[in-house]
């Protein structure tokens, strides 16, 4: 047992989180795969609002229910799962923070207050932290439940490894804050605690925003001032089960010097906020032992070799254009390996075609779960290019 | 609305070619080099002598940083003959936007000081976007509102990545809805209408050809053109492989792979082989593009360089059409 498998021992939360466009979606949903072909009940939840997840599984759609991934397909790709299930859910930020508003709601009519608020309306959709903090909501609530060994969620892509854990303390902040008693009474103990200019400042934001806009943001925090409690427990509960340490946090990242400083941020910062860190996940990197130094020889090797003088100059181009792309990624991932220390860093090479289906994932488990470098380098060389 | 169809077959139409445009917002999936396609667009337009100022909205500094320069911020910075940059913070933004509201001292001083304003601006959902779109407005203007604001005769934005690029660009139509009168009623309103006024706006779209993005270009698209009510101008394919072996060369490379060649010559004619499956499987994904989307697509070659430095955007930018 080594690489992923070794690093969810023991774990019931697995984080991925990196910025955009470096692979995260198929990334959590390839641990999550695997762990499945480990015998282990795992789901993956994806915030990202495009449906790649459910691409990736061959699922045809994902909403905010967990759904089973076939176990045919595990069969077919020749996997016999011993137990395990795979299950799949893309979040409905909406839809989660409908149900944690009918949850928490003192009464019925709170309820529909809050529901039927164009300010909530607009909160709920797809703005200001409401998604990445519905996310921390769904996956405490499938924890609680404890329904799988394993949970593994893919963050939206930000430039802030804590973004998605901000967004939603700024939210709760706002909302038990004492800016809130001035609405909630605004003419009462909260014109006390601001003192005398609060008046004098509502006037003059209602010239800045419009009377309508106060109108609806106080009726807003009206409304939501029944359930700050419950929200805030909730809260609460959420961060520390972050902090678990049946929880890990995995970046994931490309092999460019721009995602990798980002990866080197993004780890600083968790291990600042004290959170379990696993380890890191480098996506389509170009293996340098597949792309040995050819000495000065090649371009004449290449053509008895291939018989054709213009091709082998091509080829040879092609290949110095590949080795050029290896020494910066090797360059780049000693960069990051440094800083990681004993950490895990796996390698995933650039493979041929594009993983979009079950066999792609597993193809990529061959590297995210091999057991050292040594098996790494073997595999890469037997599913190496071509 | 026009739907993206029509904009397909934009060269028969009096739509104005897309650097003719005031505003010209670049977006897409993260990690598809939005910033640099955004950038060689401004060098593309800087050397037809345009004015013209990129913007970004996430602080990533990614012009200042390719021209070696000291972070730019909330500053209009020249970068290049004709080429400004600037990056654009909510908060600045929305300070800026206060100052503007209100002449008299006084006023600004109570609301810059007041804890309910700073919650307010930090919490209200949807309000750093709208000041960021506002401030994007402004820089757009023939008649700048801040003291000594240069014209422009284009803006380009770097704008935020799919999902939240999506929402980012509904925030003025949200924020008109919501408020039913007053000046942020008045103000979305104006926003909205300069982001959909499709003689004045334009979009490009930035793809990669891999199929996850190919299917989620189609989907932005769709909700570009269907909710947002933008025109989508353009979608620039980006890192093309090049195609440089034919069918009878990858034959002979096969060929010499099973022929017991081992070293370099194996490795480098299995890169070769590497490289084609790569260029085919591409051209596979940029035709089922072609065939979901109805805007023009345009491809951007790979570039074989370690770090993209303004050498080769420069390159790029000649390619953009």
């Amino acid at each position: 047992m080594a690489g992923m498998a070794q690093m969810l021992e023991g774990k019931r939360v697995c984080i991925c989180a990196g910025s955009g466009g470096v692979g995260k979606t198929t990334s959590s949903a390839a641990i999550a795969a695997g762990m499945a072909a480990r015998g282990k009940r795992v789901a993956v939840l994806t915030i990202d609002p495009a449906k790649r997840l459910a691409d990736s599984l061959g699922l045809p759609e994902l909403g905010n229910e967990e759904r089973r991934v076939d176990a045919a397909l595990f069969e077919q790709a020749g996997i016999e799962p011993r137990g395990g299930e795979l299950w799949a859910m893309m979040l409905d930020a909406k839809a989660t923070f409908d149900e944690l508003v009918r949850r928490h709601a003192p009464d019925a009519e709170t309820r529909d207050r809050i529901l039927s608020n164009r300010i909530y309306q607009q909160l709920s959709a797809a703005l200001a932290g409401s998604q990445e903090y519905m996310a921390m909501e769904k996956l405490f609530e499938l924890y609680a439940e404890d329904r799988y060994d394993l949970l593994v969620l893919d963050t939206p892509p930000s430039r802030n490894a804590l973004d998605f854990l901000d967004a939603p303390k700024r939210l709760m902040q706002f909302i038990e804050g004492r800016a809130l008693q001035v609405f909630i009474r605004p003419t009462g103990v909260g014109m006390k605690v601001f003192g005398r200019g609060t008046s004098m400042m509502f006037s003059v934001l209602k010239r800045v925003t419009g009377v309508e806009v106060l109108e609806d943001l106080s009726e807003f925090f009206q409304a939501f001032s029944g359930m700050v409690g419950g929200f805030q427990e909730r809260a609460k509960r959420v961060n520390e089960l972050l902090a678990n340490p049946e929880s890990c946090f995995v970046v994931v990242c490309g092999p460019q010097g721009e995602p990798i400083t980002e990866a080197v941020y993004f780890h600083r910062q968790l291990v600042e906020a004290k959170l379990p860190f696993g380890g890191v996940i480098v996506n389509k990197v170009h293996f340098e032992s597949e792309l040995p130094d050819p000495g000065g020889e090649l371009v004449d090797e290449l053509t008895s070799a291939l018989g054709d003088g213009d091709l082998a100059l091509r080829v040879a181009e092609n290949f110095a254009d590949y080795r050029e792309l290896a020494a910066r990624d090797q360059r780049n991932i000693k960069r990051l390996t440094a800083e990681m220390r004993a950490r895990l860093v796996i390698q995933v090479p650039y493979l041929d075609s594009d993983v979009h289906d079950l066999d792609g994932l597993m193809r990529i488990n061959e590297y995210l779960f091999a057991a050292g470098a040594q098996e790494r380098a073997t595999i890469a060389a037997e599913a190496g290019p071509g | 609305m026009f739907s993206g169809g029509l904009a397909g077959v934009g060269m028969f139409t009096v739509m104005p070619e897309l650097l003719d445009k005031r505003l010209v917002i670049v977006t897409g999936k993260g990690g598809v080099g939005k910033s640099t396609v955004a950038l060689a667009m401004g060098l593309a337009a800087a050397a037809q002598g345009r004015r013209t100022i990129v913007c970004e909205v996430s602080s990533q500094e990614h012009t200042s940083q390719v021209f070696h320069r000291a972070e730019v911020g909330f500053h209009e910075v020249e970068m290049a003959d004709n080429l400004w940059a600037i990056s654009i913070d909510p908060d600045e933004a929305m300070r800026e936007y206060v100052l503007l509201q209100l002449r008299v001292r006084a006023m600004r001083d109570l609301l810059f000081r007041s804890r309910i304003f700073t919650y307010l601006a930090a919490a209200t959902p949807g309000l750093r976007e709208l000041v960021t779109i506002g401030k994007i407005w402004e820089v757009a203007q023939p008649d700048r509102r801040v003291k000594k604001g240069r014209e422009y005769d284009l803006v380009i934005v770097d704008a935020p990545a799919t999902g939240h690029g999506v929402a980012f660009l509904q925030t003025p139509h949200t924020f008109a809805n919501v408020a039913r009168v007053g000046p942020i009623k008045a103000q979305a309103e104006a926003l909205e209408s300069f982001i959909v006024n499709q003689r004045k706006t334009g979009v490009a779209i930035v793809a990669l050809p891999e199929e996850m993005p190919v299917n989620e270009t189609a989907a932005l698209e769709h909700t570009l053109t269907e909710e947002v009510g933008v025109a989508v101008d353009r979608v620039y394919v980006n890192g093309l492989y090049p195609e440089r072996f034919s069918k009878a060369d990858v034959e002979r490379l096969e060929t010499a792979c099973g022929n017991g060649n081992g070293g370099p010559v194996r490795a480098a004619c299995r890169a070769a082989l590497s490289e084609s499956n790569r260029a085919a499987a591409q051209r596979e994904q940029l035709a089922r593009l072609a065939e979901l989307t109805g805007s023009p697509v345009r491809t951007l070659p790979f570039i074989f360089k370690p770090e993209l430095g303004v050498d080769e955007i420069r390159e790029l930018s000649g390619e953009l059409d």
